[in-house]
Order: C-alpha cells, then sequence, then structure tokens
C-alpha cells in the first residue's frame, strides 16, 4: 500500500500552491534535515522530471529549503524560506538534470557542514505523500509517516540481531526493515519502521553497538499537527 | 487497513453494522497506534483549516503571485446575492466556497490537501456549504472527512491520486469522488449507496488531462474546483435516489488506472501540453518566465 492512512488523504495541513510541488517537497527537505541532524551550512539541490521543469512556479525551491530548516508543511515562513535560509547561514545552490528520474516529481539533496557529508534522493508521489529511494547511495524505500531508523552500520554477522534484540527491550513493533550494502562484509544501511515514536535513549542504545557508525531518526507525523 | 477495495469497505461496514466513517475511524487508530480520540482531533483540526480557507476566499485579496487568478469565488458570491443562480443557489454556493479554497491555495494560504492541493476546493466546498444548508454540527462534518478519506485511500492504492501520475482525474476526480460519498453518507445513504456514488462521479472525469498553464495550480484547476462541488451533489443525489454504478465502483477505480498510465507525459503535469500549450496558454507562460528571469 503507498498510502498508509486516511491523513495520508485527507491532509496535509499545508501552504499552497501544490501537493506534489510545495507540501511534498518539504517533506522531503526535512527528512534529509533529520538524517543530517543539524542545519547543514551548504545545501545542493537538483531537481528532476516535473519538478525541474516547474520548481519556480510552485515555491518548490522554497519548500524544500523551508524543509531543510525544519519547517512544517503549513509554516507560514515558507514562502519566505531563502531569506530565512541566509539568516541561519545555510547557503543553497539549485539545478536540474535531464537525466530519468524513476518518478516524474524527484529531487535530490547533497548536504554538507561539521565536516560531514550526506546524500538524500527522494520523490514527491502526490498528496505531499514522499518515498526517499536512496542514502548516501544506498538504496532505501521509507515515507517518513512511521517513526523510522536509518542505521549506517558495518556489515557483520549478528548486526540485524543486536539491533532486533535492542527494539524487543523497547517492546517495538517492526512494521518495515530493509538491508542493502555495498558489498560482502563492507558497509551496510538498514531501514527500519516502527510503530511508537523513536526516543532519544533508544537512539544512544542503539549507536553503541559494536560497528555501528551512524543513526538517523525520522518521524515527520511527530512535528505534524 | 482491513480493506483494499470499496467493495470490501462497503462489505465490512454492512455485517458490522457501522458507518464508513465509523469504520475509518477505527481502523486509522489501529494503524496509527495513536487513541481515537488523538485522530479525531487531527482531523477536527482540519475542517477548521477548511472553513478558515473558505472565510478567506470569500473576504481576502487572493490575486495569485502570477496575478493569473483570484477573486473569482467573490465574483459568484457576489452573483449569487443578485441572481437566481442557472445551477440552484446552494450548487452555486457550494461552487462558490470551492473557488474560494482553491484560489487560497493558488495565493499561498493554508489549505488541507484533499488528497492534493490542487484539488483542495471540492471537500471543504461541498461540505462547509452543506453545513450551512441542513444545520448540521462540526462532528457531523468530520465524521465525513474520515468517510472521504477511506474512499480515497481505496481510490489512491488502487490508481493513483497526483496529476504527474494519472493526469487531473486521479485529483479533482478523485476529489468529487470522496465528496460525493461523503456527502451521500452525511445524508443518510448506506455505505453500498457511498460507494455507487463514487463509481457515479468517478466515471464522469475519466480521461481528465491535467494541463496546468505555466505549470501553476491556478488555471484551470481553480474552476475545475468550482465544477467539482457541484458535480459531487449530482453524484450524491443520484445515489441517494437510487441510482447504481452499473460498472462496479472499483472497476471504475481501475479504469482510472488504466487511462492514467497510458495518458502520455504532455498531459500528466508538464504544462507540454493541453490547455497549457494553447497559444494564449504558451503567451502566459513565456511571461511569466521573463518576469522570472528578472531579479
Ligand atoms: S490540472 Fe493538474 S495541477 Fe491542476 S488540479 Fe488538475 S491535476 Fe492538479
Amino acid at each position: 500500500m503507498r498510502f498508509k492512512d486516511v491523513f495520508s488523504i485527507i491532509g496535509p495541513a499545508m501552504i499552497g500552491p501544490s501537493s506534489s510541488h510545495t507540501a511534498g517537497a518539504i517533506r522531503l527537505g526535512r527528512v534529509a534535515r533529520c538524517l543530517f541532524g543539524s542545519r547543514p551550512e551548504h545545501a545542493d539541490i537538483t531537481f528532476y522530471g516535473s519538478f525541474a521543469d516547474t520548481y519556480q512556479g510552485h515555491g518548490t525551491d522554497l519548500a524544500i529549503v523551508g524543509g531543510l530548516l525544519d519547517y512544517d508543511t503549513d509554516d507560514p515562513r515558507i514562502p519566505t524560506s531563502l531569506d530565512g535560509a541566509e539568516e541561519e547561514g545555510m547557503d543553497v545552490t539549485f539545478r536540474t538534470s535531464r537525466t530519468p528520474a524513476p518518478h516524474p516529481n524527484t529531487a535530490r539533496m547533497n548536504l554538507k557542514g561539521g565536516g560531514r557529508e550526506l546524500t538524500v534522493t527522494g520523490a514527491s508521489i502526490g498528496g505531499g505523500n514522499i518515498e526517499i529511494s536512496s542514502i548516501n547511495s544506498f538504496d532505501v524505500k521509507f515515507t517518513g509517516m512511521y517513526p523510522t531508523l536509518v542505521l549506517s552500520h558495518e556489515d557483520r554477522p549478528g548486526m540485524i540481531a543486536d539491533i532486533t534484540a535492542i527494539l524487543r527491550i523497547w517492546n517495538m513493533n517492526i512494521g518495515y526493515m530493509d538491508l542493502d550494502r555495498k558489498s560482502r562484509n563492507g558497509e551496510a544501511m538498514t531501514v527500519i519502521e516502527v510503530d511508537s515514536p523513536i526516543s532519544g535513549k533508544l537512539a544512544e542504545q542503539i549507536r553503541s553497538i559494536g560497528g555501528m557508525q551512524e543513526v538517523g531518526v525520522v518521524d515527520l507525523r511527530e512535528g505534524e499537527s | 487497513m482491513r480493506f483494499r477495495t470499496l467493495q470490501q469497505l462497503a462489505a465490512l461496514c454492512e455485517a458490522e453494522g457501522k458507518t464508513i466513517a465509523d469504520l475509518m475511524l477505527e481502523e486509522q487508530a489501529k494503524e496509527s497506534g495513536r487513541s481515537p480520540e488523538k485522530e479525531w482531533s487531527t482531523m477536527a483540526s482540519y475542517y477548521g483549516i477548511m472553513k478558515e480557507a473558505v472565510r478567506k476566499g470569500l473576504t481576502e485579496d487572493t490575486t495569485s503571485r502570477s496575478g493569473l487568478t483570484g477573486l473569482d469565488a467573490q465574483r459568484v458570491n457576489t452573483y449569487l446575492g443578485s441572481h437566481e443562480a442557472s445551477v440552484g443557489e446552494e450548487a452555486c454556493r457550494a461552487m462558490a466556497y470551492a473557488l474560494a479554497v482553491s484560489e487560497v491555495n493558488a495565493s499561498m494560504g493554508r489549505i488541507i490537501a484533499t488528497p492534493t492541493a490542487g484539488s483542495c476546493g471540492i471537500i471543504p466546498g461541498v461540505f462547509v456549504s452543506a453545513q450551512e444548508r441542513f444545520g448540521w454540527d462540526d462532528d457531523h462534518l468530520v465524521k465525513g472527512l474520515f468517510c472521504a478519506g477511506a474512499i480515497g485511500y481505496v481510490v489512491a492504492n488502487n490508481s493513483f491520486v497526483s496529476g504527474a501520475e494519472g493526469g487531473c482525474q486521479a485529483e479533482v476526480g478523485s476529489a468529487i469522488a470522496m465528496a460525493a460519498g461523503a456527502m451521500t453518507e452525511l445524508r443518510g445513504g448506506t455505505p453500498s449507496q457511498a460507494v455507487h456514488a463514487v463509481g457515479l462521479a468517478l466515471k464522469n472525469t475519466l480521461g481528465l488531462i491535467c494541463d496546468p498553464v505555466g505549470g501553476l495550480v491556478e488555471v484551470p484547476c481553480i474552476v475545475r474546483n468550482g465544477f467539482g462541488a457541484v458535480n459531487a451533489l449530482a453524484a450524491a443525489d443520484m445515489a441517494l435516489a437510487g441510482v447504481r454504478s452499473a460498472i462496479p465502483s472499483d472497476e471504475v477505480v481501475t479504469v482510472m488506472y488504466e487511462v492514467g498510465s497510458a495518458m502520455p507525459e504532455k498531459h500528466r503535469e508538464t504544462a507540454k501540453g493541453g490547455l497549457a500549450q494553447t497559444p494564449t496558454g504558451k503567451k502566459i507562460m513565456s511571461e511569466l518566465n521573463l518576469r522570472r528571469k528578472k531579479p
């Protein structure tokens, strides 16, 4: 099921004019911001497909930057997010690409800051709903509408068991889980959607697993009214 | 969710003696893990935003950033005050309210996507005007939103709800179907009648292309919302009168998918065809581009 609940149909509450080009773009930006963990210093954004054709008319640029600043879909500051970015010291560049993307409304965000770099690609699939398809060249698939753990770790035996053991202690039910790896015994990325909110403490415990590199937590619904 | 099709939805409701709205609220709480009260209050706040958008669109300046659209809701509303509307007063009011919300959207105001921003006027247009007409309390309309959401959930998962994927039939068409089904239930129709309203409504928008001038959610989007509200009322009336969709509604949804999948890219939100590429559409687009290039 691409659309999982009633609020993916009725909602979000948003600033117009386009759910795909505005609300979806904000959510794409917010997911990248959550994964980066703080405000990036540089954001390089590439638009594909219909985003590339009409991003200015719909304010997709303003929306995605608003998302990177952690604005919600109905934040009245969206129309002036570029000023917001300047005030907060985030510099932004936009490009368009003609490379065919799997979905007509796709954006790729490359974020840098504090010596770190992150690349997130995702699509706006309609009604403000999104699908993240790649993080740092790992293939992933999640919507951000459930509490989601995005874990980068060593690809070693027992890693998944260690992760699920902690989730079990916290009595967390897993709704979806997916692992992608670059090569055998190399790096891997695991995405886990759970049914209840992920606390800071839980994220800390997962971070302390041997071989865990990064722990990202995404939960768009919690921030939204 | 325990249903994937409209037929399953109606059958579950009938077996358990529930309205579509009640069933959806229960299923939603189960899906999200939040309490029904919490989900209800989110939906109630959405209805509040819809009413506020109607008010704004009827009273404030809704000229869009492009300058292409705005104030049509107020034109229709004023006309309604001084003329006998050809579609009748109530349908004309639903139309004015739908235009109002769509114009608020186009002018970067706050709306609820139903299911998208492009089609955000239809449900509030139908609901807010019906509330005034029948004297319903807010709770009744919040139920209506759960009902509309259940219908949209099935349509979206078996077809699509974005113009970029399936044309305007997927946005405006889905919204009309959702409003028609919900209105049928709000007026006392059975779940099965509500489902027939969905099929009746959807059939009328099959093939509708997405061709926004300049790529903006303005022309023809806003007027399509006005027409959409009137069509939703008509479909609800047919269903309440006992008219059935001879082709079952789930099959109509499948047809929408088939038609949308076959739609050329130029008719799916890219502004490369349809009204966007008429001589006037092109002229508007090039003027907008010129304006954008200036600092
Ligand atoms: S024409 Fe396209 S953008 Fe406009 S309402 Fe229809 S689907 Fe949405």
